[in-house]
C-alpha cells in the first residue's frame, strides 16, 4: 500500500481546503442547529415533536411521495435511456438534448411548467374540456406535485442511465442472444443487473431530492402537505425556530436512513463502483 | 468474429429443414418489435412530457393575453418588463454561479484526486460526508446557516452568503466526478513513471493528473454552474430583499403577477441558460454514445436490427 508518488503531506494539503469549508460552513451550523433544535432539553422537545400527529403525517406523506417519484422516474428513464443510448438513428442527438435541457430548470421553474401543464389555463384542463366536458386541474395538489417531480428528475437519471448504457459490454449480451435469449431475457439478466449500481445511486440521489426540494411545492401551492412546506411554515409564518430546526433535523435523518438502508440492500454492487 | 456472435448471420439457423427454429425466430423478433415500439412510445411521451410546458410558456411570454391565446398578437412587451424590473437578479445569479465555481474548482478538483488516489477508511469517511449536504435537505443547511452566521450582519447582507451556502451544496458535484476519473484512469502507475523520470509532484499533478482528470472537471463545472444557477432551496432561506437570484426573483414573479410576466421571466432563464449547456458540452462533456467507440457498436446493433 505505501505509495511512493503520493506522501502523506500532499493527501493532506490537497484535501484540506474542501474538508475546511465543510467543516466551517456545513458541520459546525449542523451541530449548532440541532442544539437550537433540543431547546434546552432534546429528549421532550423530540418526543413532541414525534408525537405531533400533524407533523407526522406530513412526513409520510413525503416519504410516500419521494418513494413513488423516484420508481416511476426509475423506470421512465431506463426505457429512455437505453433507447437514446443503444440505438443509432436520424435526430438521436437532437432528441438527447430535448430530453435532457430540462436538466438545468430549479424546481420553481419546473413548478411553473407543472402549472402551463395541469394549471387552471393549462394545456390537460383545456383538452380534457373538449374531450369530457370537464376541465382536469390537478398542478394544485399532490398530483401536481408528483408530475413536477418526475419533471425534475426524468432528466438527471436518463443522463445517468446513458452512462452506465454506453459502458456495458457488448459482448456480454451477443454472448446471451447466441446461446438463445430473448430481448426481454436478456433485458432482465444482462442490461439492468449491469445498470444496477448507476439505477440505484441515480435513485438515491432523486429520493433525497424529492425528499428536500421545496421550490417547486413553494409555486404550486403553499399547503400542499409536505415537510419542507411545514418546516417553511413554521419558520417565517410561526417563527418558530426550534420546532422547524427540529423537523429538518428528523426530515434529514429519515433521507439519510433510507438511502443507507438502499445502499445496503445493494451493497456489494454500490461499493464496488464506489 | 461477427458471423459467430450474431444470431441471424447466415448458416446459424437458416440451414434447410429447420422450421421451428425460424418459427422461433419470427416469434423473437415480433416480439422485439414491439418491445422496441413500446419503448419509442415511452420515450416520445416523457419527451413531450418535458418540452410541451416549455414551448407553451416560451408562447404564453410572447402573447399579449394568454388568456384569449395567440390570436391576441405577439408582443415583446413582457419581456421589456421583466428586463427592466429583474435584470439585477440575472447579473447577480451569474456572479453567484462564478464564484461558486471558482471556490468548488480550487477545493474540489484536489480533493476529489486525493481521495481517488488514496484508499484508507479515513478518505472513504470524508467522501461520505462531503455528500451529506446534498444527501440532506437544502432547507436544514440553510437553517444551520442562519443559526450560525446570522448575526454577521455584513456577511449576512452580502452575496458571499448565498455563495457560501452554494459551495457547501456544490462541491460534491465537483468532487464525485474528479474521484470517479481520477479513479479509473490508473495515476498511479503513469505517475510512478513521470516520477522515475524525475518530475516533481507539482509537475506531476499539473501535466499527468489535470490533463487525465479534464473531463471530470469538465463534467463538474458543468454540474456546479447549473446547480448555482438554479438553486432554491438554500437560496430561498438565504436572500435578502439586496440578494435577490434569478430564481428568487422567478418565484417572486409567479407568485404575485399575471402569467405572461412569469413566462416572459422564464425565458429570461432560459435564454441565460440554454448557452451555457451548449457551450459546455461543446468544451467536451462527452454526450454518451457519440463517441467513436459507440458509433461502431451503435451500427452493429442497427445491422441486427435490420435482418
Amino acid at each position: 500500500m505505501h505509495d511512493l508518488t503520493f506522501p502523506l503531506r500532499w493527501r493532506v494539503a490537497l484535501v484540506a481546503p474542501a474538508l475546511a469549508v465543510f467543516l466551517a460552513f456545513w458541520l459546525l451550523p449542523m451541530v449548532a442547529l440541532v442544539q437550537v433544535s433540543a431547546d434546552g432539553h432534546l429528549i421532550e422537545t423530540y418526543r413532541a415533536l414525534l408525537t405531533n400527529g400533524r407533523y407526522m403525517k406530513s412526513l409520510g406523506a413525503t416519504v410516500a411521495l419521494s418513494a413513488a417519484v423516484t420508481a416511476a422516474t426509475l423506470v421512465i428513464s431506463t426505457i429512455c435511456g437505453l433507447l437514446l443510448a443503444r440505438r443509432a438513428f436520424a435526430g438521436r442527438r437532437a432528441l438527447v438534448a430535448l430530453l435532457t435541457f430540462p436538466l438545468a430548470f430549479p424546481g420553481v421553474v419546473v413548478g411553473f411548467m407543472v402549472i402551463m401543464l395541469a394549471g387552471r389555463q393549462g394545456l390537460i384542463g383545456a383538452l380534457s374540456l373538449r374531450l369530457t366536458g370537464e376541465r382536469w386541474v390537478f398542478a394544485y395538489s399532490m398530483a401536481g406535485l408528483f408530475a413536477g417531480y418526475l419533471y425534475f428528475s426524468i432528466p438527471r437519471v436518463i443522463v445517468t442511465v446513458m452512462a452506465s448504457a454506453s459502458q456495458l459490454d457488448a459482448s456480454l449480451e451477443e454472448a446471451a442472444r447466441s446461446l438463445g435469449a430473448s430481448s426481454w431475457r436478456v433485458l432482465c439478466d444482462v442490461i439492468v443487473p449491469a445498470l444496477a449500481p448507476g439505477l440505484v445511486a441515480a435513485g438515491a440521489v432523486c429520493f433525497a431530492t424529492a425528499m428536500g426540494a421545496f421550490g417547486t411545492a413553494f409555486t404550486l401551492a403553499t399547503d400542499i402537505d409536505v415537510l419542507p412546506m411545514t418546516i417553511y411554515t413554521e419558520f417565517t409564518l410561526n417563527a418558530n425556530m426550534v420546532t422547524a430546526a427540529g423537523l429538518s433535523i428528523v426530515l434529514g435523518l429519515v433521507t439519510w436512513a433510507v438511502l443507507t438502508l438502499a445502499r445496503s440492500m445493494t451493497g456489494g454492487a454500490v461499493a464496488a463502483t464506489a | 468474429m461477427n458471423s459467430l456472435v450474431n444470431p441471424t448471420a447466415p448458416g446459424m439457423h437458416d440451414a434447410p429443414g429447420q422450421p421451428p427454429a425460424t418459427r422461433r425466430r419470427l416469434a423473437l423478433s415480433s416480439a422485439r418489435a414491439w418491445l422496441a415500439c413500446a419503448q419509442w412510445v415511452v420515450t416520445l411521451a416523457t419527451c413531450a412530457f418535458l418540452v410541451v410546458p416549455v414551448a407553451m410558456s416560451i408562447i404564453a411570454g410572447l402573447t399579449v393575453n394568454y388568456f384569449r391565446g395567440a390570436a391576441s398578437g405577439l408582443t415583446l412587451r413582457w419581456l421589456d418588463q421583466v428586463w427592466t424590473q429583474y435584470h439585477s437578479s440575472v447579473f447577480l445569479s451569474l456572479e453567484v454561479a462564478a464564484a461558486t465555481l471558482v471556490i468548488t474548482l480550487a477545493t474540489g478538483v484536489p480533493a476529489g484526486y486525493a481521495l481517488a488516489r488514496s484508499r484508507t477508511r479515513l478518505s472513504r469517511l470524508i467522501e461520505e460526508l462531503l455528500v451529506l449536504p446534498v444527501a440532506l435537505p437544502g432547507l436544514a443547511s440553510a437553517l444551520a446557516l442562519l443559526v450560525v452566521y446570522g448575526g454577521f450582519s455584513a456577511f449576512r447582507m452580502s452575496a458571499a452568503f448565498i455563495v457560501v451556502g452554494h459551495v457547501v451544496f456544490t462541491l460534491p458535484f465537483m468532487v464525485r466526478p474528479v474521484a470517479a476519473v481520477c479513479a479509473s484512469a490508473d495515476l498511479r502507475t503513469l505517475e510512478e513513471g513521470a516520477a522515475s523520470l524525475g518530475a516533481t509532484f507539482v509537475q506531476r499533478f499539473t501535466t499527468i493528473v489535470l490533463p487525465n482528470a479534464r473531463p471530470g472537471i469538465v463534467a463538474g463545472a458543468l454540474a456546479v454552474l447549473t446547480l448555482s444557477i438554479g438553486e432554491f432551496n438554500l437560496t430561498w432561506m438565504l436572500h435578502t430583499p439586496d440578494t435577490k437570484t434569478l430564481p428568487v426573483g422567478l418565484a417572486d414573479t409567479y407568485a404575485s403577477l399575471r402569467i405572461e410576466v412569469g413566462s416572459a421571466y422564464t425565458i429570461l432563464f432560459f435564454l441565460m441558460t440554454m448557452p451555457l449547456l451548449v457551450a459546455m458540452q461543446w468544451l467536451g462533456v462527452d454526450v454518451p454514445g457519440t463517441g467513436s467507440k459507440r458509433r461502431n457498436a451503435g451500427t452493429q446493433n442497427e445491422n441486427k436490427d435490420s435482418e
